[in-house]
């Protein structure tokens, strides 16, 4: 896995040099258009500022990741892609998530349309209490898509990589697989209504190493049609999964005593892990902190 | 670490010179924990204590009731209430009984269903919302004979052209009201229950929050609220009070209508409680044997609803898994 990984960073590399020689090439250009703009955004619970100021761009079928120790708002940060936090009842969300050109903030759009878009897969694997079968079908059922469910359910299983694990009980309940299946269900029943983007909030910290190999592979496959955005809390995973990296930490807010995150570098993985600009990154990729 | 240092960190923390011995001999001593023994003894005793008692009440009103059942139980249960203990049955009581009983699944179980759905999955968590769920707890603390007069003054004085006055409509909406609290506790607590990672699920995946209510949570919670319900039921199925006031007929009652003859449901009334209370309170000794055979007849029924209770929240605990 080690060759695979370091072989897909030198190659992104590659596009990254295509990218920055052939700026004329317009076309290039429009496949690399941003899928999110960030800008200045800043999330409060109730009076409490959990992120402040974050400005950052997200490709399309790119893995990005975020990074930093735990408390820096990197999930809440997340959960501003889709409307997560609209969930809690005390986030406000101030400055800018644009989606292709639309602020997912502003009104009259519809959280419930923005999320069957843009999917997420949690950090503790949540099957529903249902079968195999339904726990896929579950979001075109709900999206009311058309076309044959049988169909739908075998392809999604498949581009999560657990059809053939599970493809002779479909009808036995997603409970009994073990976690990393579970996992995996969870990104195919994400997967299953087509979506552009998936949300992945930390998906291996559950999970034990083969288990967060098998994700990883799994992320690198569907990063051809998919963009994804990661949470992680382990490095190692940033470096070898992911083609930009978003490093956050905190800052202590003397007067309240609370903690507020804030972005201090965005850049390519590579270049993040191998010569980053600030010291706070520095400092938390080679484990001096954090 | 652990596999080198163990026999040095083991010996370290007991007092110097302990030996090998010592420390056996400690591992295989038998000290008495005495506070522990009292207190199963105490908790054994607490629960031996509730049985007894229960097993006293049902033998007495088993056996005080058994010669009815044995001698003429089918004129028991279609008989109507007379004068004479040995042509008395309860028909009319169970017929009051049963309607009650719909008037609590259809009002009771939909409205405090959807009550508590929406205090949980709907309501800001505000004052306002804990206002409203502190005085639903203070509700169901509420004596049942002043929802009796609830109902005195609603449903038999001001809609008495609904409900026909003392009719058991208006008793069977008493008791819909007077369990609606318990409803809505017990149901938001089993919503309250379902795993947060289930609505986040079907919200990461473009349910709205009907469907997330419908799909999810409601099947989730759907063992704990029956067993709420059906508890409630069987409240409602017991009471006697707020029967009394809203004017259910203590003694005889002419009319003899067919338990599902819906015309006369805006006529006089009464029910297995009331029976029960009257039949008591009379003076005949043979009366003493009717009431233990309602009292067996009213447990048969509570406990059949819960017996249904059960099946059917295995067959849902089955389905989540």
């Amino acid at each position: 896995m080690a060759n695979r990984t370091g072989a897909t960073v030198s190659m992104d590399v590659g596009d990254l040099r295509d990218d920055s020689t052939t700026r004329s090439d317009a076309g290039n250009e429009d496949a690399r258009a941003p899928v999110f703009q960030v800008d200045d955004l800043s999330v409060y619970y109730g009076s409490f500022r959990a992120i402040r100021n974050v400005t950052l761009q997200v490709e399309q079928q790119q893995i990005t990741a975020f990074i930093g120790p735990s408390g820096c708002g990197k999930t809440t940060m997340l959960r501003c892609f889709n409307r997560m936090n609209d969930l809690i009842e005390t986030a406000r969300v101030e400055g800018c998530v644009a989606y292709h050109g639309v602020n997912l903030y502003e009104p009259g759009v519809n959280p419930v349309e923005v999320r069957r878009r843009i999917g997420m897969v949690f950090q503790k694997p949540n099957p529903f209490p249902k079968s195999i079968y339904d726990n896929v079908a579950y979001g075109p059922r709900v999206a009311r898509m058309k076309g044959d469910m049988d169909e739908i359910v075998e392809r999604s299983l498949r581009r999560g990589a657990l059809w053939d694990e599970v493809k002779d009980r479909l009808k036995s309940s997603a409970l009994g697989l073990s976690g990393g299946q579970q996992q995996r269900l969870c990104i195919a029943r994400a997967l299953a209504v087509d979506p552009e983007v998936i949300l992945m909030d930390e998906p291996c910290s559950a999970l034990d190493p083969i288990a967060t190999g098998r994700i990883e592979d799994l992320m690198e496959e569907i990063k051809t049609e998919y963009t994804i955005i990661i949470v992680t809390h382990n490095m190692q995973q940033a470096a070898r999964v992911s083609d930009m990296c978003a490093f956050f930490t905190t800052e202590v807010n003397e007067k309240s005593d609370t903690r507020t995150g804030l972005l201090i570098e965005f850049d390519r993985t590579e270049q993040m892990f191998s010569n980053p600009s600030d010291e706070r990154t520095e400092n938390y990729v080679t484990g001096r902190f954090g | 670490m652990i596999g080198g240092d163990a026999p040095v960190a083991i010996t370290t923390p007991l007092s110097a010179g302990t030996s090998p011995e010592a420390v056996r001999r400690r591992l295989r001593g038998r000290r008495v924990d005495l506070a522990g023994v009292v207190l199963r003894v105490a908790l054994l005793f607490s629960l031996a204590f509730s049985l007894l008692v229960l097993a006293v009440l049902l033998y007495d009103v088993v056996t005080g009731g058994w010669e009815v059942f044995a001698s003429r139980f089918q004129s028991f249960m279609s008989g109507t209430l007379r004068f004479s203990a040995g042509e008395s049955g309860i028909a009319q009581a169970l017929r009051g009984t049963l309607w009650i009983g719909v008037f609590v699944v259809l009002l009771a179980f939909p409205l405090g269903i959807a009550a508590a759905l929406y205090l949980e999955e709907y309501a800001a968590d505000n004052r306002l919302t804990r206002f409203i769920d502190v005085n639903i707890r203070n509700l169901a603390g509420v004596p049942s004979i002043v929802y009796g007069i609830l109902g005195f003054t609603i449903f038999v004085k001001s809609l008495s052209g609904l409900t026909g006055g003392r009719s058991v409509i208006a008793g069977g909406l008493t008791l819909a009201i007077l369990v609606l609290p318990l409803v809505i506790i017990t149901s938001a607590e089993a919503i309250r229950a379902v795993p947060d990672e289930l609505r986040l699920a079907g919200f990461g995946l473009g349910a709205t929050r009907w469907e997330v209510s419908r799909t999810q949570v409601l099947p989730y919670a759907a063992p704990g609220i029956l067993t709420g319900t059906v508890l409630s039921l069987a409240r409602a199925l017991g009471e006697a009070a707020p029967l009394i006031l809203v004017g259910a007929v203590v003694g005889r009652l002419g009319s003899n209508p067919g338990l599902l003859d819906l015309g006369s449901l805006d006529q006089r009334f009464t029910a297995l409680p009331i029976v029960i209370t009257y039949w008591a309170g009379l003076p005949q000794a043979d009366f003493r044997a009717l009431t233990a055979a309602a009292i067996v007849v009213i447990l048969a029924i509570v406990l059949l609803a819960n017996a249904a209770a059960i099946i059917l929240r295995n067959r849902f605990e089955s389905k989540r898994g």
